[in-house]
């Protein structure tokens, strides 16, 4: 039981990758990962929305759309899903943290976008994962999205600073920067299978 | 079709309850009267009040942990009208927080003699000083609010008070007298 949701975490988080392995949530990882201050808040924000997301569309799915066979509709349910958990989200965040809700600004209304998000609810149907396996698989491919943003964050805050040849400076280097972290990424291939 | 459509619009139902309970459990309180204050400060952002700006001033006022005489750039008018706002007696400016200036004034940078050590650009509160390190600095003085915070730290003594040249541009009737404004007549 317990090595199971630990093949789903191990798997999500390293081996099948939303970003560098599965290319899911690729505009947040550009567009956030500048300051390793706001990626840690984004980070945070994409973890509890993930989660929650994931449980709730499991939710809608098995007991809406399933019984009523409106398997067809799963996309605009499950966008509808993810639209109200960010905004609420965003109504506690603003509450709790306002020094985070200045971080995150924009951002935190765009997970509403982040594919990520989406691609997560939409591949739990298709894996036909239990309750806990949804919120375990949400879990852990939040938590590879933040490590993955993080550490990128904090190789391009070094970038920043360091000679890069005129043609490759912004988002050009960042790019291959990407690209490698992926490569290296496809080594943890053959860790697990599924 | 019937059943998506409902099942849908009740997915949407439901959803709106719950964000609209959330609306209203996590509401942010803002302090309608922090803002009035505020608006009534000059927006120097000096410091002279012995907190970090007008609106962390506006704050204190509203806790009751400031009086309403600390603000030497609004001087008298400010004071009156924060007292006629807030429903209490005026008072006289509080001597330890400043002085009130006759006329406005700007710093200038003597630019011979600045070292170019930018300890000035860190105290001016609204980056009014423009340079960098080892380079001469300069003052904006569109921006400059005349709090003479920039004077202390200057090692070199290289900055000095002046008074806002008055051009056809800035040019306006003198202020009427104080007398006139606490029997009633402005504020």
């Amino acid at each position: 039981m317990i090595t199971e949701y630990l093949l789903i975490l191990v798997s999500t988080i390293l081996v099948n990758n939303f970003v560098l392995v599965k290319f899911l949530g690729l505009c947040p990882f550009m567009s956030v990962s500048r300051k390793l201050e706001t990626a840690m808040g984004m980070s945070m924000a994409t973890t509890f929305v993930l989660t929650l997301a994931s449980v709730c569309s499991y939710l809608v799915n098995i007991y809406i759309l399933e019984p009523a066979g409106l398997e067809y509709l799963r996309t605009i349910a499950f966008i509808l899903v993810i639209a109200a958990v960010v905004q609420f989200t965003e109504m506690v965040v603003h509450k709790t943290s306002p020094l985070l809700y200045q971080v995150l600004g924009i951002f935190l209304p765009l997970i509403t976008t982040n594919c990520a998000v989406l691609g997560v609810a939409l591949l739990n149907t298709q894996a036909q994962h239990t309750f806990m396996q949804s919120a375990v698989y949400g879990f852990g491919a939040a938590i590879g999205f933040s490590l993955v943003l993080i550490m990128f964050s904090a190789m391009r805050e070094r970038l920043a600073a360091a000679d890069v040849p005129t043609p490759f400076r912004g988002p050009a280097i960042a790019l291959i920067t990407a690209g490698l972290m992926s490569l290296a990424f496809m080594g943890f291939s053959g860790l697990v299978k599924g | 079709m019937l059943t998506a459509i409902l099942s849908l619009a009740g997915l949407a139902i439901v959803f709106g309850l719950i964000l609209g309970f959330a609306a209203v459990r996590f509401r942010v309180e803002s302090d309608p009267i922090v803002d009035k204050i505020d608006a009534l400060l000059p927006q120097t952002q000096c410091g002279q009040c012995t907190f970090p700006g007008c609106r962390p001033y506006a704050e204190a006022i509203t806790k009751g942990e400031a009086d309403i005489n600390q603000c030497p750039p609004g001087g008298d008018n400010t004071i009156l009208a924060l007292a006629d706002l807030l429903g209490v007696d005026p008072k006289p400016l509080n001597p330890e927080n400043g002085e009130v200036k006759e006329e406005k004034t700007v710093v200038i940078i003597d630019e011979n003699i600045c070292i170019g050590c930018t300890l000035c650009i860190q105290a001016c509160p609204v980056d009014a000083i423009l340079g960098a390190a080892k380079q001469m600095h300069t003052v904006i003085e569109e921006e400059c609010t005349g709090c003479n915070l920039c004077i202390p730290p200057c090692p070199v003594e290289c900055i000095y008070i002046v008074p806002v040249k008055k051009t056809i541009q800035s040019w306006k009737w003198p202020d009427p007298d104080n007398t006139q404004v606490e029997n009633g007549v402005a504020g």
